[in-house]
């Protein structure tokens, strides 16, 4: 079946007319070159959108307080109320498939005036009263000393990780910061750690922009008494934070006395659910990649048919020659389909080969520009091109397959009849 | 060699039929050098084409070499053909963009001999229809006459029980004419039974035996006193 003299046929065959096969590869290959870019360039949107998520633990719910909207047991609605620190373990205790459950309280935020002073130095940061378990919901690099830990949850140590962001303004280019002193509302910390944040879109200058103290030294320090902010909660690996976030919400109302029907008291943001919407943009957007392009590859799919019923009905008379002298009719077959499975692979490796450099060419521009925000580094993986390829064999074969057909059905003695 | 018996065949023409072969009972022998001969219409062309199992006679039996030929798909058509038969034709019906030495390797490549050994008898054959030197030609690049001589190879090289000639002198002139059927001569001195299609009667005096068709019937059926082609070359 590929022995030498069917290759030397093939590229007879192919070659009679350059023009004509040039035309007709063409269509392949325009059609895979559009899937594979289109494909790499979901990619690049996918990797920029999700580089936004940064490496933050995605299956993670954030809850706060509001207003009571229903009343209950005698409490008027329009009541507020605070998250206690006892809400925590209540939670632990009730809850399973919970990995994290950060209490979480806060100070300064958006456009807040300056809390924080050093020497003649100051700034608006914010700072937040965290538990050790935060760094690992919200991952940052630790850049010199260490981050908190359970001793400074305990012993209420007034000590402080700040950003990088905090550094640069408070600091000197040359200071250490570790072991020195920072006063956040008239407090004294002392800085144990700085950090950074690898990059997060738009919001990672803000990010190094943050104080990381004991919640309970800063619960001490700024009169928060048992009040919690709000809390981060983080789902086992295998469970999904929206399934249980409810169970979650449930177990607050009652501590709070909340009509377990009102759904505006537990104010929620469900990184999971954002998440996996992202997710699913992208899979469509896979979809449209593979629709459109196959679409494309199809037109070009069909100019390979026309062609080969075109040589087919040129190469009658030999065909039929050939039969007389002995041909089986599944050998011609065989061909037919490989020159069209020839033609439509080499038109397709060239799209392959080509879409490949146009986004090394797009990559490397990017990165000589510096990063473009929601998108970066469009790629495709090997799978791709395997899946790419297979389209190609598959097509080029329905491509030769009316042909081909067409090629045996004529009887030999019709073929070589001389008018 | 050859036995048919109470052959067959019509062609639908539309709504009517055409009665082309109306019971041709016919044998040969094996060595025998056969011209069928008659005016055009009168079925000899229907008759080769079922010998050579490009068309198929609607009843009537045919037995080529003791096999019974019948109720052929085209895989096994095309085995017999490769196996049993060696064609030629009044258009030459060379394969254009193959060498003469490659159309003669074709019917051996059918029959999966590798390409050393392919190429070798296939020059072989051309030495012998003298054309050892335009091996590596292409059909348009030779006369007429050569392209017949390289049909005949080809049709020779697969060692065919039968050879069909299908008017093998028609588009030549009557110098190259006669050099052609000298080969075909020499080939039939060597033993090859060969059938030939032809309607210049010339020609059919070189054969040993004529039969004559005429309206779909055999008409008369003559041995004949063998002219050589030798001699006006």
């Amino acid at each position: 079946m590929f022995n030498r003299d069917r290759w030397r046929e093939i590229l007879e065959v192919l070659t009679t007319n350059w023009f004509r096969t040039l035309l007709t590869a063409f269509g392949v290959f325009w059609g895979i070159f559009i899937l594979i870019l289109l494909l790499a360039v979901g990619k690049g949107l996918e990797t920029g959108v999700k580089l936004d998520f940064g490496n933050s633990a995605t299956n993670t719910v954030v809850v706060w307080t509001q207003t009571v909207s229903k009343p209950y047991k005698g409490l008027p609605k329009g009541r507020r109320y605070n998250f206690k620190i006892d809400d925590v373990e209540s939670i632990r205790e009730n809850v399973d498939h919970l990995r994290f459950i950060s209490p979480r309280n806060q100070l300064g935020g958006f456009r807040g005036t300056d809390n924080v002073v050093r020497g003649i130095n100051t700034g608006a940061f914010n700072v937040y009263g965290d538990y050790p378990e935060i760094i690992q919901q919200d991952p940052m690099n630790i850049t010199a000393g260490r981050f908190l830990n359970y001793s400074d949850i305990n012993e209420k140590r007034k000590v402080a990780v700040i950003g990088e962001g905090v550094r640069a303004t408070l600091y000197d280019k040359t200071e250490d910061p570790i072991g020195t002193f920072i006063k956040i509302r008239g407090v004294s910390f002392m800085v144990v750690g700085t950090y950074d944040k690898e990059f997060g879109g738009g919001d990672q200058e803000e990010e190094e922009n943050e104080i990381y103290v004991p919640f309970s030294a800063f619960s001490q320090a700024f009169n928060m008494g048992d009040n919690v902010g709000w809390m981060s909660i983080t789902a086992n690996d295998g469970y999904s934070i929206s399934d249980i976030k409810e169970s979650i919400f449930g177990i607050l109302k009652q501590n709070h006395k909340i009509h377990p029907d009102d759904v505006r008291a537990v104010g929620h943001f469900d990184r999971y659910a954002e998440y996996s919407r992202v997710e699913r943009l992208f899979t469509a957007l896979n979809l449209i990649a593979y629709f459109v392009g196959i679409l494309v590859l199809l037109s070009g799919v069909i100019g390979v048919s026309n062609i080969m019923l075109i040589v087919v009905k040129e190469r009658t008379k030999e065909i039929g020659i050939r039969r007389a002298l002995g041909e089986k009719p599944w050998s011609i077959r065989i061909q037919i389909l490989m020159e069209s499975v020839f033609l439509t692979i080499i038109s397709g490796m060239c799209g392959i080969i080509l879409s490949t450099l146009l986004i090394y060419v797009i990559n490397y521009i990017l990165e000589a520009n510096g990063p473009v925000d929601l998108f970066s580094n469009p790629n495709i993986n090997i799978g791709v091109v395997i899946i790419a390829l297979t389209i190609l064999i598959v097509s080029g074969l329905l491509a030769g397959l009316i042909p081909a057909q067409n090629a045996i059905r004529v009887r030999p003695v019709e073929a070589i009849r001389t008018d | 060699m050859i036995e048919i018996k109470n052959l067959h065949k019509s062609y639908k023409m539309g709504s009517n039929s055409l009665h082309v072969l109306k019971g041709i009972d016919f044998s040969v022998k094996e060595g025998e050098l056969v011209a069928i001969m008659g005016s055009s219409g009168s079925g000899k062309s229907t008759l080769l084409n079922i010998l050579g199992m490009l068309d198929e006679a609607d009843s009537g039996t045919y037995n080529l070499d003791n096999v019974p030929i019948k109720n052929l798909n085209e895989t096994k058509a095309a085995n017999y053909r490769n196996k049993f038969l060696g064609f030629v034709f009044q258009s030459f019906n060379l394969i254009n963009y193959k060498s003469a030495l490659e159309n003669v390797a074709l019917p051996l490549y059918y029959q999966k001999v590798n390409r050393k050994k392919r190429l070798q008898k296939s020059l072989d054959y051309l030495e012998q229809v003298g054309l050892k030197e335009w091996a590596n030609h292409l059909p348009n690049e030779l006369s007429g006459g050569q392209k017949q001589r390289v049909a005949i190879a080809r049709a020779m090289a697969a060692e065919p029980k039968v050879l069909l000639a299908d008017e093998p002198t028609g588009a030549l002139d009557s110098k190259t004419s006669y050099e052609v059927m000298d080969l075909i001569q020499q080939i039939n001195d060597k033993g090859n039974t060969i059938l030939i299609v032809t309607h210049e009667p010339d020609i059919a005096q070189m054969c040993k035996r004529i039969v004559h068709l005429r309206d779909g019937v055999i008409e008369k059926d003559e041995m004949v006193e063998q002219v050589r082609a030798s001699q006006y070359v």
